[in-house]
């Protein structure tokens, strides 16, 4: 069988994950550097039977999904960071009525309109407490297309796993560049559908309370069981709810589904990491000038290494703190002001040996870079 | 059916102020809801945020309280990924037209067959008093102390404006009417916008001394007249209610299956 290879853009990438997972439903606004994501979405979804909806805006596409997302369909959004600043809201609602979507932001450089056509990973934060209140968030990246796609259709597969909104944070670079994909042959990757209740009509349903194995089946809006969604605390029947152990309860609930199981969601990929005395650990298209750089001081002999991180929310900690433990230097590789090096240092062991290689001007960091901070980082000068 | 088999009747009393015209806009909307035949499980709520938004908590639909403002868009995606349902969605006049006005008037460009029920009593209740798009100017709120200087919104004007294909007004007076227009709304394939005027003795009624909800319910019989009335042309002053715009025009989840059939390669 010939496998199906493409030569596409990152944001292409994104769409045949989601198509892959099962994607059915998709609304967004246009926004740079995400809007292909919708212009594909809006050419291959009718053709499969699916909706496209173009929303009068950012706040109604993240709206407009949930909406979807409850009545059994596979759902995204698309955005770049003033977008995602707007959705944040509904995120919140996502987040506590336990809606499983997938939402991409591919980020550009900020505050506000900032730099909109150059590549930043300023998000990382907003990604993570963008919307209000005490919460967890599961947030993934990934460097190359074939990570994309990958990447994409886990987003999907936890989503649903975990009744939780998913954030895809890619960036500029990775949303533009183009480069191969190889599409997966159907059932290469395993994909995690929707879990439906087996109550049946006329016996209680309770929407809010986790089986034993921890997870949530759902109804459909329109099948047999009535029930309410609220972005209020509420019961295990979804209606509201004031009574200060619920409210306890609730907020326990929706924080420990992620967090506890942080290592199981926890995606990485290791470099030369085996004697490495310099760890670079970087994620997103600065990983891959972390990775050339790596790469190229290796065959002289330099003990140097990358971790790439893949899942940044939950912050897999225990991942960063095993494969930094040895290190001489940890250098956090990202274009932003140290959002992932902070919780690096709050990771490992030694906190003073961790270091910073970050570019903030909306130019890609390159391999020249890394190496010029690198020595200075080791006292070798400019 | 029943009537009362179509309410979650362990939730009761409601929670809305004694005198509320929303208890009423309820009554209305379940008869008519009954009068249709409807099944409870064909009936998806959304709403939004505010007094009149917790509507949703009293009906046995499916039903989904979402944030504010934004019930029509939540009902949006709703509606398009599972277009044989019937979408209600009731808001307060604040909830509809000022943070969600936006969505308000894309809906009814798209022509989404979705209900819009939005009861105006011309205040933000559930903060306490606040003036709303619709309050109107010289009126008093808890923060228009010294009379309110902002224009209000013409609903039915601003509804058919925007091209829903359905427009129609009552009030909490006019039960009948009201059960009726809603059965209308319903029915209507296309986006159906009902304003239902509605009274709110405990801030609205007490700030601007409009009396008790009977007065104010008197009052709304005298302010109003049915659409083209004899009492209009001699009062222009007087609020038309009734059925203003009942139009048949392509619906958007219908216009969307011709999408999926021309980007299946057919016409």
């Amino acid at each position: 069988m010939t496998r199906q290879i493409k030569f596409i853009q990152g944001n292409e990438a994104i769409v045949e994950g989601a198509l892959y997972a099962g994607l059915d439903f998709f609304a967004g606004y246009p926004i740079t550097p995400s809007t292909e994501i919708a212009e594909h979405l809006s050419v291959r979804l009718p053709r499969q039977g699916g909706k496209f909806i173009q929303m009068e805006d950012e706040i109604a596409s993240m709206c407009a999904i949930i909406g979807a997302s409850l009545t059994g369909h596979k759902v995204l959004t698309a955005t770049s960071g003033p977008g995602f600043s707007l959705k944040q809201e509904a995120l919140g609602y996502a987040v506590m009525a336990e809606i499983p979507c997938v939402i991409v932001n591919v980020q550009r450089g900020g505050p506000s309109t900032g730099v909109p056509t150059h590549v930043s990973q300023g998000d990382v934060m907003q990604a993570r407490w963008g919307t209000h209140g005490d919460h967890s968030i599961v947030c993934l990246t990934a460097s190359n297309h074939q990570d994309v796609f990958a990447m994409t259709v886990e987003a999907f597969n936890i989503a649903e796993t975990y009744r939780t909104p998913v954030v895809l944070l890619f960036d500029e670079v990775v949303g533009h560049m183009r480069e191969r994909l190889e599409v997966p042959e159907e059932g290469e990757i395993p994909l995690v559908g929707r879990l439906r209740t087996a109550v049946r009509a006329g016996v209680d349903y309770h929407p809010y309370l986790p089986r034993e194995d921890g997870r949530l089946p759902m109804s459909d809006f329109g099948d047999v069981h009535r029930f309410n969604v609220t972005g209020l605390v509420h019961d295990m029947w979804g209606f509201p709810s004031d009574n200060p152990k619920i409210v306890h309860g609730l907020l326990r609930h929706i924080v420990d589904k992620i967090e506890n199981n942080a290592g199981a969601m926890a995606r990485f990929k290791t470099y030369y990491l085996e004697d490495a005395e310099t760890v670079l650990v970087s994620y997103g298209s600065s990983a891959r000038s972390a990775l050339h750089i790596v790469e190229s001081l290796r065959p002289r002999g330099e003990r140097i290494g990358l971790l790439e991180l893949q899942t940044l929310w939950p912050f897999p900690a225990d991942v960063v703190r095993q494969y930094c433990e040895q290190a001489h230097y940890t250098v956090v590789v990202e274009m932003n002001m140290g959002q992932v090096c902070q919780m690096v240092k709050h990771a490992v062991t030694h906190p003073e040996r961790v270091f910073l290689a970050n570019r903030i001007d909306g130019v890609f960091i390159s391999p020249t870079d890394i190496k010029q901070i690198l020595r200075l980082i080791k006292g070798r000068g400019v | 059916m029943a009537v009362q088999d179509y309410i979650r009747e362990r939730f009761f009393p409601h929670l809305w102020c004694p005198g509320c015209g929303h208890g009423i806009v309820l009554n209305g909307l379940i008869r008519a809801v009954e009068k249709l035949g409807m099944s409870r499980n064909e009936i998806v709520m959304v709403s939004g945020i505010g007094c009149s938004s917790r509507i949703s908590g009293y009906v046995d639909f499916h039903t989904l309280h979402t944030i504010h403002g934004r019930a029509l868009a939540f009902a949006t995606g709703v509606k398009l990924s599972q277009p044989a349902l019937n979408v209600i969605v009731p808001m307060g006049d604040g909830d509809a037209l000022s943070i969600g006005g936006n969505h308000f008037i894309h809906a009814a460009r798209r022509n989404i067959d979705i209900t819009a029920i939005v009861m105006n009593n011309r205040i933000y209740g559930m903060t306490g008093g606040q003036y709303s798009p619709l309050t109107g100017p010289g009126m008093l709120a808890t923060t228009a102390p010294y009379t309110n200087i902002d224009q209000g919104f013409d609903i039915v004007e601003m509804a058919k404006a925007a091209g829903a294909t359905f427009v129609a007004r009552t009030t909490t007076y006019h039960v009948q009417q009201m059960a009726d227009i809603i059965r209308e709304a319903i029915m209507h394939e296309g986006f159906s916008v009902v304003e239902i005027m509605s009274q709110c003795p405990t801030y609205f009624g007490r700030k601007n001394k409009q009396g008790s909800a009977v007065d104010m319910m008197k009052q709304m019989k005298a302010m109003t007249t049915p659409i083209g009335s004899k009492a209009k042309q001699e009062n222009p002053e007087l609020i038309e209610r009734g059925i203003f715009v009942q139009l048949d025009k392509p619906e958007y989840c219908e216009e969307y299956d011709r999408i999926i059939e021309r980007a299946r390669g057919g016409k």
